[in-house]
């Protein structure tokens, strides 16, 4: 093959792969949420935003990158906590409609609050790792220590929630509490603890998801900074099937490759359209998502 | 437990289990009373309850949904499952199955394991002979009534299937519409003819 063609490939592959396992990440966080309580989470991008400038408040007094890292992913703990206790406990066994009215709610204020109080000016996140493609062949080649940092803790995410919900007691009651909240009680489960644990669980994702978005260089933290990925990982959620974390993760692996494929050979206006008409194929030949195997869902 | 369809036999079960509110009254086990605790923290007294329509959970494999039961017991996982491979063999010849590929019966028997091997001293049993066919029903009933014998635990049995139920029970209450009309030694309500004739259905 021509060479300027495989190194052309190799870089949308690699450069859609680092968007994927955020897509994957924030869908991931999707399918947390709703599995363990089957709520729609539509502030999953804000919530983990506003942790995440909480966090870095930090920076200001001379507290380095990782500090800032465990506060933020100890503010998102209690977001996540108190979001499920305050918020969200009266809504279970509501129509559905209910959560995610006050979800979309919650996301207008907490971005409008985050605006009053840092401004939506973006502000860059210091990294400890470098931004500098490595070369191949005298050539860039898409990937540089902060990608595959990105990526890296991305793997490393996913398969702690995947041994955590497969191999753990935890995992097994989280399952449960989700699936059937009365038998588990039964049988001496804590469901509401578990409850909330999830929203906790899911909103930590979240924040060393944003973490890493905002960290980007071109990016930087907004309070918006999340809208546009929460989008993309909102259709890689349901294409994979919200039931299924692995589906959830492979699609926006996907989702990202594709994207990178359709920016480099279309035009960056495609993406977003592409993305939807994947949506619409997937949920018409497979309403229930391509990765579950249940037959049918309420969509 | 006996009684027609609303006699308020499943009530009766939901709100010992704390799945209710109970109205009035009072609910004791060992001196202590169960009213206003949670349903969890009553079943970590020691009471399992195998709901109406078992509650096995389908997306689970057998051994997972056992494993759930003994999340709170203070017993050996593995020697646990053993024992309740060993009770119910099916259960062990299946245990990487989801749930949801089970027979009525060996539904049935798994929700009773998955109680069981929280070694609790009282079991709830909703219902357990519901669409199960006469041969399964009597095996079933059989299973119950040893464990009675051979261990402390105290089963409350909810049937409609009266004429079996009343075969293995030691004690007998007939419910019928919230109030109890009868309550005495299994032998004396089957030997009832008017109980047998107007509440129980079983005309000779």
């Amino acid at each position: 093959m021509d060479p300027f063609l495989t190194s052309r490939i190799v870089t949308d592959v690699l450069g859609g792969l680092t968007n994927g396992v955020i897509f994957g990440m924030v869908a991931l966080s999707l399918v947390l949420i709703w599995r363990s309580t089957g709520v729609l989470n539509f502030a999953q991008g804000a919530m983990p935003m506003f942790a995440t400038y909480v966090g870095f408040a930090l920076l200001s007094y001379h507290f380095g990158y990782w500090a800032c890292v465990v506060a933020c992913v100890i503010v998102g703990l209690l977001i996540g906590g108190l979001t499920e206790r305050l918020l969200v406990r009266g809504l279970y066994g509501k129509p559905e409609i209910n959560p995610i009215v006050v979800m979309v709610g919650f996301l207008i204020v907490l971005e409008a609050v985050a605006a009053a109080i840092w401004s939506s000016f973006p502000r860059s996140l210091p990294t400890p790792f470098s931004f500098k493609d490595w070369q191949l062949a005298g050539k860039p080649l898409a990937l540089s220590p902060f990608t595959v940092y990105e990526i890296v803790t991305a793997l490393i995410v996913m398969t702690a929630v995947a041994v955590l919900f497969r191999f753990t007691k935890l995992g097994l009651q989280l399952r449960a509490s989700a699936v059937a909240p009365e038998v588990s009680r039964l049988l001496g489960v804590r469901v509401g603890r578990l409850l909330t644990l999830g929203w906790m669980l899911s909103t930590v994702v979240g924040v060393i998801t944003t973490i890493l978005v905002a960290s980007n260089l071109f990016q930087g933290l907004t309070p918006t900074v999340m809208d546009g990925i929460f989008a993309y990982g909102f259709i890689a959620a349901a294409i994979g099937g919200l039931e299924s974390p692995v589906g959830a993760i492979v699609a926006g692996v996907l989702l990202g490759i594709i994207n990178q494929f359709v920016t480099d050979y279309v035009n960056q206006n495609a993406v977003i359209i592409i993305a939807l008409v994947l949506l619409i194929v997937s949920l018409m030949i497979r309403p229930s998502g391509v990765f579950t195997k249940r037959s049918e869902r309420r969509v | 437990m006996l009684g027609a369809n609303g006699a308020g036999k499943t009530t009766l079960l939901r709100t010992i289990s704390g799945l209710k509110e109970p109205k009035s009254g009072t609910i004791t086990m060992d001196e202590r009373s169960l009213v206003h605790k949670r349903t969890e923290d009553i079943a970590r007294l020691g009471i399992g309850h195998v709901p109406e329509g078992r509650g096995v959970i389908g997306e689970f494999t057998v051994e997972e949904n056992l494993r759930l039961g003994e999340m709170m017991a203070k017993v050996n996982l593995q020697q646990g499952l053993d024992e309740q491979y060993e009770q119910f063999p099916v259960l062990g010849e299946r245990r990487k199955q989801h749930a949801a590929k089970l027979s009525g019966g060996e539904r049935q028997m798994l929700a009773m394991a998955r109680a069981l091997i929280a070694k609790p001293s009282v079991l709830l049993l909703d219902e357990p002979s519901l669409g199960l066919a006469p041969l399964v029903t009597a095996q079933l009933m059989h299973t119950i009534h040893s464990l009675c014998e051979t261990s402390d635990l105290t089963v409350i049995l909810v049937e409609q299937n009266a004429s079996s139920a009343l075969r293995i029970a030691h004690h007998a209450v007939v419910l019928h519409v919230g109030k109890v009309v009868a309550n005495d030694a299994a032998s004396v309500v089957a030997a009832d003819e008017n109980l047998r004739q107007y509440y129980l259905g079983l005309v000779e």
